[in-house]
């Protein structure tokens, strides 16, 4: 049920997220979603992409500092209060979101939001106890 | 230890820190040495001395504070830090003698300007500055910002801590060293030869007089050369040239002494980070900035930009509390900071002394 994220570290200079692009591009990686995080010295680019390994290796060879973290990837329905919906209930299950993005692509007529957690498998149980569709990697790769 | 009456301690000259006592006669000695050291800078009784080094372990405040009150002057105690408080001070007490390091002379020169205080209409005659290396063109720049006559003091706490050579305020030419306390030798740090007056070397001291902490020949790693020519002041005292470096890759920030494998020991400390690392050290606004850069690598690295910083502050913390000393942890990417064969290249020094 869990996402496989690949987040790689990067310096605030110029043209570095361009040349993960190009890395990427060259591997033939599709990629699914993306977010950036930045400080003031550097930031953090998550991605999730259609081949992990081939991604994982084609970045690390061309040293950058890479990691791999689980992510949940939930179906939120597509109308005002959808995503408020799912914070709510994870706010009191007091279940915390270290950050959290949206997923380009849709699942049928329902957006797709990237969840961080910091209890994984807590989050994933309380969502779908409570009706809601957790979407399994190898399904969000291929969305 | 029941002789001994005070305790300091400094980076000294080697990385490991450095603790030195004093016994009653020797700190008598010490502020002797301070007083003739004061004198020469152009201090005397009647004069309001304003003592900007760091009090505490450090040599340097208690150095000067000593040194003062023998001399029969009045000493400011004011420390370091504070500045704005410090202008205030200058401007209501009217102190005739300022005691800082160079560079924080600098800072205090800036920041008398923002607050609208010149330095004109402030009492200095004479200052006395040291504890960092500062050349000559750093001298004009202090003489003219601060309105004062600068001389440079040398000492180090393995020998007493400031007061082993100073500068006399008539020439300005060479600092006169105690040689009836320490006897100064000059060797080539390669082969450890005696070398001749005049030629350049390592400047090597044995102490006469001290009773807790006595040193025989001891290398102090700064480059400088002797010259025994009588001088206009009247002294006949042998005097060192300023020293110009150091035979090591010692590092001088604030006033603190910072060997690059110091910070290498903090680093290994802390679990996940490789010794990749650099200092780059700048002068902005007058006061000295270390800046580590640190690589990252699979073990540290975090998809979590807060763990990230977490990390950062926990390097700097570390580096504050073991070195004593400020910097900013910057994370950089694998492999940016060049490797090279042999001796690293551990330190990127972009001031200009």
């Amino acid at each position: 049920m869990r996402v496989k994220q690949i987040s790689v570290f990067l310096e605030n200079k110029a043209g570095r997220l361009s040349e993960v692009t190009a890395i990427l591009a060259e591997a033939g990686i599709n990629i699914r979603a993306l977010s950036v995080a930045d400080t003031s010295d550097f930031g953090v680019l998550r991605l999730i992409v259609n081949d992990n390994q081939k991604a994982l290796e084609a970045l690390k060879n061309n040293g950058f500092s890479v990691g791999i973290t689980d992510v949940v990837a939930v179906e939120v329905m597509d109308k005002p209060g959808g995503l408020h919906t799912i914070l709510d209930l994870l706010h009191k299950a007091q279940i915390n979101v270290e950050y959290m993005y949206a997923f380009v692509q849709q699942s049928g007529s329902n957006a797709v939001m990237i969840f961080r957690f910091d209890h994984i498998e807590e989050a994933i149980k309380l969502l779908e106890e409570n009706g809601l569709t957790v979407i399994n990697g190898s399904k969000v790769y291929s969305l | 230890m029941d002789n001994v009456v005070r305790i300091h301690a400094s980076s000294g000259t080697t990385g490991q820190p450095t603790v030195v006592g004093y016994t009653a006669r020797d700190i008598n000695t010490w502020s002797e040495l301070m007083a003739r050291a004061l004198t020469a800078g152009g201090a005397g009784p009647k004069d309001i001395i304003h003592n900007a080094y760091g009090y505490g372990l450090f040599t340097g405040g208690l150095g000067v504070h000593y040194g003062a009150e023998k001399l029969g002057a009045s000493v400011i105690p004011v420390s370091g830090g504070n500045t704005n408080r410090q202008i205030i001070i200058m401007r209501d007490f009217g102190p005739t003698i300022l005691t800082a390091t160079p560079s924080y002379a600098l800072h205090l020169a800036e920041v008398a300007e923002e607050m609208g205080v010149s330095f004109e209409n402030l009492k200095f005659k004479y200052g006395v500055f040291g504890a960092e290396p500062w050349s000559e063109q750093m001298r004009h720049e202090i003489e003219r910002k601060l309105h004062l006559k600068a001389v440079d003091i040398y000492g180090l706490s393995e020998l007493i801590g400031p007061g082993v050579a100073v500068e006399c305020h008539e020439a300005q030419n060479g600092l006169h060293i105690f040689e009836d306390h320490f006897i100064p030798e000059i060797i080539d740090p390669a082969t450890g030869k005696v070398l001749p007056y005049g030629e350049s070397g390592e400047l090597v001291f044995t102490s006469i007089t001290k009773e807790a902490f006595p040193i025989v020949r001891y290398r102090t790693r700064d480059i400088t050369s002797l010259n025994p020519e009588p001088c206009i002041c009247g002294r006949t005292l042998v005097r060192m040239k300023k020293v110009s470096g150091r035979t090591d890759d010692m590092l001088i920030i604030r006033g603190v002494n910072v060997f690059p494998s110091q910070i290498e020991s903090v680093l290994m400390e802390i679990e996940g980070i490789e010794p990749h690392y650099q200092l780059v050290v700048d002068r902005e606004d007058n006061l000295d900035t270390l800046t580590v850069l640190v690589e990252i690598n699979e073990r540290s690295f975090s998809d979590e930009v807060k763990v990230l910083q977490q990390l950062e502050r926990k390097i700097s913390i570390n580096i504050k509390e073991y070195l004593g000393v400020s910097a900013r942890v910057k994370l950089v990417e694998p492999k940016v900071i060049a490797r090279s064969q042999g001796k690293a290249v551990r330190v990127i020094d972009n001031r200009k002394i």
